[in-house]
């Protein structure tokens, strides 16, 4: 199967968010950034699983962005990726984004593209739905768990309060969530070998980008916590309903 | 004109598409323009939808399973009737068509809204990034725009009166996705249109333990939830995991009892309106995001907060 996995690079879980050029742009100063956790530990070992699988085909990883984005890119050819392109251009906003990623994979003829279902930093899901109708393929989005028979896969998806199974003949594009795959560290043969791996990088198409990002803002800051006595949990749900009035 | 996918999974209106026709009559009236809303197959009481603001409720036969049709239908009715926005929940099935009808109307797309847009200087509209750790204040340039509107962000409001359903002249092309089944938990409301979350985490030392989480959960009408390693260690189901790795919430009320407030757990609550922690260790660092704690063993409390709430709505 010819496969395509789309990262994206995103700070760390746990990095402290700033923002800088008065909270119109994020603060990258002592952040550390990482392949987004669905793209890497869901989306790319399910589609490694894939090629493996089946013994033949090939896992090609996509990312939009400037060249600092190639640590990671080599994080992916580490973990088993057969090889990569990176698309030269800062990724300013999901419109963009998935344009570039369809023009690069209309013609490839790939079996599925692979996505996390989405990233930590904008929280958007909206890329591989996007691509998805430029590519004029189906989609099945927040994927959990997947089989494959044939040219068939058989598809469980995260709904609200439950699953739905789906049934999809491939070509298709993919959202991959928790459970998905299981994550895969890559060991010292893996890194060694990710440095000779083609990492291409091709020129961006010419896309008008609709939306931007005009200001950031932190939420307002916690007021400090108000303990209850323990024996007092009337108190508690006095609180509750007078003060918090959400009971 | 603004159009509105009412979303109606098993042909009931959910609550979260009742706020997207309040958010999209409440734009309207801002834009100087109408919104009519949009339901899919057989839906109960869909007429309904004017009280909370549509003008018109139009309706397609057929059943919402792919999300490409569903897509082109949506956007087929946008382009008929002229809507220069397009909103819908954020939802699992929002996530599905957002960037699908964004695509078909050539519009900018900005999802998990949490505000209405502020139109003094083009339309620029809020929502959550970073995991709830900021806002983002995001401009669309575009002629057309599709929203998606987070759960519990705005307040449902009654603006109007039932209106008649119209059959509108679109219809569903042919599915290339097979629904085999869906198995949801029986009654209960679906964690991210709940207002009241009772949470809980290793601490409650055993799925054996949790009748007092579900005592409390049903003495209050909350929905219930968990942490990652309670999902992971199958204690409790795969869907009620809250966090960065399961689902972000924002209910009026989140009660989190036996967990601690890892960085990737706050990530999926943060944004609930009050916070409540129980937790025996003081420094949990939970208890930097609640605004109110108790310390102490949850054996012992969450029976005693159950009878408190009891007494109160007796």
């Amino acid at each position: 199967m010819k496969l395509l996995v789309c990262i994206s690079q995103t700070p760390d879980t746990t990095a402290n968010i700033s923002f800088k050029d008065n909270s119109t742009s994020f603060n990258p100063d002592g952040v550390q950034f990482i392949m987004n956790p669905y793209d890497e530990w869901y989306a790319l070992v399910r589609a490694l699983e894939l090629k493996e699988a089946t013994g033949a085909g090939s896992v090609t990883i996509l990312n939009v962005g400037p060249a600092s984005n190639d640590t990671v890119i080599r994080k992916g050819l580490a973990i088993g990726a057969d090889d990569a392109v990176r698309i030269d251009a800062e990724a300013v906003s999901a419109n963009f984004v998935a344009k570039q990623i369809a023009e690069y994979a209309k013609d490839k003829g790939y079996d599925a593209i692979f996505f996390g279902k989405e990233t930590i930093d904008f929280n958007g899901a909206i890329v591989p739905s996007m691509v998805a109708e430029y590519l004029d393929l189906p989609f099945v989005a927040l994927a959990q768990h997947m089989e494959v028979n044939g040219s068939t896969a058989t598809l469980k998806r995260d709904i609200e309060g439950g699953v739905e199974t789906l049934s999809v003949d491939f070509p298709l594009i993919i959202s991959a969530a928790k459970g998905l795959a299981e994550q895969r560290i890559p060991n010292m043969k893996g890194i060694m070998m990710s440095r000779r791996k083609p990492l291409n990088v091709v020129p961006a198409v010419d896309v008008t980008n609709p939306v931007e990002i005009v200001q950031y803002e932190m939420p307002p800051a916690k007021s400090a916590v108000k303990l209850i006595d323990p024996d007092n949990m009337d108190e508690l749900v006095n609180l509750l309903h007078n003060e918090a009035k959400v009971i | 004109m603004i159009l509105i996918y009412a979303e109606s999974p098993d042909g009931q209106l959910k609550k979260v598409a009742l706020e997207a026709v309040t958010y999209g009559a409440k734009l309207a009236t801002a834009m100087g323009t109408s919104c009519a809303a949009l339901t899919i197959g057989t839906v109960l009481d869909a007429g309904s939808l004017g009280k909370y603001g549509a003008g018109k409720v139009y309706n397609i036969a057929g059943e919402d399973i792919d999300n490409q049709n569903v897509a082109r239908a949506i956007a087929d009715v946008a382009e008929k009737i002229g809507a220069e926005v397009v909103i819908m929940p954020f939802t699992s099935t929002g996530k599905s068509i957002q960037g699908r009808i964004a695509a078909r109307l050539n519009a900018g797309v900005v999802s998990g809204v949490s505000a209405l847009p502020d139109l003094s200087n083009g339309f620029v509209v809020r929502k959550p990034v970073f995991s709830g750790k900021a806002f983002a204040d995001a401009k669309i340039t575009s002629e057309k725009k599709v929203l998606s509107l987070m759960g519990n962000a705005i307040s449902l409001e009654e603006l109007g009166e039932p209106v008649g359903v119209e059959t509108i002249d679109v219809t569903l092309t042919p599915c290339k996705v097979t629904r085999l089944s869906i198995d949801k938990q029986a009654g209960g409301i679906p964690l991210p249109e709940a207002e009241l979350v009772v949470s809980g985490g290793r601490g409650l030392k055993g799925p054996e333990n949790w009748n007092i989480l579900l005592d409390l959960a049903e003495a209050l009408g909350a929905s219930t939830a968990c942490s990652r390693p309670v999902a992971d260690m199958d204690w409790r189901p795969h869907h009620e995991h809250v966090g960065q790795t399961g689902i972000a919430i924002r209910p009026n009320l989140y009660i989190a009892m036996g967990i601690s407030g890892a960085i990737q757990h706050l990530a999926g609550v943060n944004n609930s309106k009050t916070i409540v922690v129980i937790n025996k260790d003081a420094e949990a660092p939970f208890f930097k995001a609640a605004d109110y704690g108790v310390v102490g063993d949850l054996f012992d409390i969450v029976p005693k907060l159950t009878e408190a709430v009891k007494r109160l709505k007796a």
